[in-house]
């Protein structure tokens, strides 16, 4: 464990359920909450905030505590060094984007973050002079960010920052969000209803349903939780962390190196170490190494865990080198390959999802 | 025409002073009315209202009982500064605060009812102080609920007399006012001053109005 260790313990009545939190996340990189639309996600955030009123909880980020109603201490919103990324990106219409960035700064402890150096994070030169009412759906997204960040906050809240962007504007806005990841200091509370956005994000999940935290972990070790509801179904898989090797151009095709092989992917990735994602659905397995398909990505595999997943199939957790794949198979094909715990399989891997995020010039 | 102009004159001091006061008072009241959850709402809100429904001789005849030298505020009033708050300048003054509020405090809470919480909340996390964020979002954005607010209270300030006679009645210089003058006039056959004031009144009202107008529609 690196840095102070954020802790959060909250129970507060909502009018659809009662918000239940006791966990601890990483003082340093990001956390992504995970649920669906309802699930407290949102109340969550705006309680860490100050925005809502808490009869009962204690929230200690870094070794500073903000909240402890036994105590009696309760710091008022301004007086709790964060930033709130709302889901609508709340900027001052009355200003110009500048004056909206200006705002936080001003206000802001002297931090280690310039203006320059968020502007450029951000690409928000040609934008500073505009009002901030003259924004497309992405460009006031990285403005609200932008703000939040020149505030110099200990801790980072972000509230579905892709959520209510068509899809072109969110892949505009994804390249930025990964370069945050990979250049802030300061831990980031990420709330998302998209496991895609969150595998691609975080290195800890949180899970809630129904105000109730399901699930708390290192990603990848929370990803497997097939007994969650949430992180079955058609989404039920796993994340890989890789390194590009190399491009090959005749066929627009890169091949990345993970702890259990080498994948093959059909896009010019740009990144030197993707994560990719790849769905139980998506891998099926065979006894013998197979021949002659068109699949090109095959692994060999140790069978560590057969969980039943329906009536009709069941979920098997393999391992490859260090790392785990989750794959779907029927019951009928578990019995009539016979594997069990233990065996040494053949993955084929149909597709791995990969982000491609450049920043455009 | 001097004492014409004089009444013109004092009129407008009384709808400087009277707009620069409600203007204070309203803002509170406004945002107070147009984010409480409080059942006290709808009687506080009636009260503001009030002014626009009764006849302005209800409320200047409960105003010359309570502003008299014989009540405890008008008592107060005569030993602090020797004399009656009734028929005098600040007695005026007091009397078209609670006459105007409506016109100030309406306006106000039109346009600090759809701004929500959210800028505020996000003034918050950027590090605002409550008062801060009222400043610094909340009075730039409700820049038009601030203009129609002064803009009415003067004007509805100006127009003022039933009230007024009855708590001011007609000392020139002191509470001889534009409205006033003009019935004076009139009592006293005097039509071609009647018309010559009234003229003044009817333009000054007409441009007022379609300057804010059109501040509005250009807003919109």
């Amino acid at each position: 464990m690196t840095g102070p260790q954020i802790r959060i313990k909250l129970a507060l009545p909502r009018d659809a359920f009662r918000l239940h939190v006791d966990i601890e996340i990483p003082g340093r990189g990001i956390t992504g909450v995970f649920g669906e639309s309802g699930s407290g996600k949102t109340s969550l955030l705006r309680c860490i905030a100050g925005l809502e009123p808490v009869r009962d909880g204690r929230i200690e980020i870094g070794g500073e505590t903000w909240l402890d109603t036994e105590a009696g201490l309760n710091r008022p919103v301004h007086e709790r060094p964060l930033a709130y990324v709302f889901q609508e990106p709340r900027l001052f219409p009355h200003l110009s984007v500048r004056r909206n960035l200006e705002y936080a700064l001003k206000r802001a402890k002297p931090g280690n973050v310039s203006f320059e150096h968020v502007v450029d994070l951000l690409s928000l030169g040609k934008l500073l002079d505009r009002p901030a009412t003259r924004l497309s759906g992405g460009e006031a997204r990285r403005v609200a960010i932008g703000r939040a960040l020149l505030r110099s906050p200990s801790l980072l809240l972000l509230d579905e920052p892709l959520a209510s962007l068509d899809a072109r504007m969110q892949k505009e806005l994804l390249p930025y969000l990964d370069r945050l990841q990979a250049e802030l200091t300061m831990p980031v509370i990420y709330v998302s209803h998209s496991i895609d956005e969150i595998t691609q994000l975080a290195d800890q999940l949180v899970v809630m349903s129904s105000g109730e935290v399901e699930a708390n972990g290192p990603l990848q070790e929370v990803l497997l939780r097939t007994d969650i509801n949430m992180l079955g179904g058609a989404e039920a898989g796993v994340m890989l962390n890789t390194t590009r090797d190399l491009f090959d151009d005749r066929y627009r095709l890169t091949r990345l190196s993970f702890s259990g092989g080498q994948l093959w992917v059909s896009a010019d990735v740009s990144s030197e170490c993707p994560r990719v994602r790849i769905r139980a659905n998506d891998i099926s397995l065979s006894r013998a190494r197979p021949a002659e398909t068109s699949i090109l990505n095959i692994v060999p595999v140790i069978v560590e865990e057969i969980t039943a997943d329906g009536d009709a199939s069941v979920l098997v957790e393999l391992r490859a080198g260090g790392d785990h794949l989750l794959a779907r198979i029927t019951r009928r094909s578990l019995k009539e390959l016979g594997i069990a715990v233990g065996d040494a399989l053949f993955a084929q891997i149909k597709s791995v999802a990969v982000r491609n995020s450049a920043i455009p010039a | 025409m001097s004492d014409g102009w004089q009444a013109l004159w004092l009129s407008a001091q009384l709808a400087a002073v009277t707009t620069l006061i409600l203007l204070v008072i309203s803002t509170p009241l406004a945002w107070w009315l147009a984010n409480t959850r409080s059942a006290l709402r709808s009687g506080v809100q009636a009260i503001v209202a009030l002014p626009i429904v009764l006849p302005p001789t209800v409320i200047g005849f409960y105003l010359l009982v309570l502003l008299g030298p014989t009540t405890a505020l008008g008592a107060w009033w005569v030993e602090l500064t020797g004399s009656t708050l009734t028929f005098s300048f600040s007695g005026l003054v007091i009397a078209s605060c609670i006459y105007s509020l409506p016109f100030a405090v309406q306006p106000l809470q039109n346009a600090f009812e759809p701004l929500g919480h959210s800028q505020v909340e996000a003034a918050r996390t950027l590090g605002a102080s409550k008062l801060d964020a009222f400043f610094s979002v909340v009075v730039p954005m409700s820049k038009a609920g601030f203009v129609n607010a002064a803009v009415l209270s003067f004007a509805h300030t100006i127009g003022e007399f039933g009230v007024v006679l009855m708590v001011g009645g007609n000392i020139p210089g002191e509470t001889r006012l534009i409205s006033i003058a003009i019935y004076d006039s009139v009592e006293s056959l005097d039509y071609a001053t009647a018309h010559r004031l009234s003229a003044v009144l009817l333009v000054l009202a007409f441009v007022t109005l379609v300057g804010m107008f059109l501040f509005n529609r250009r807003r919109a």
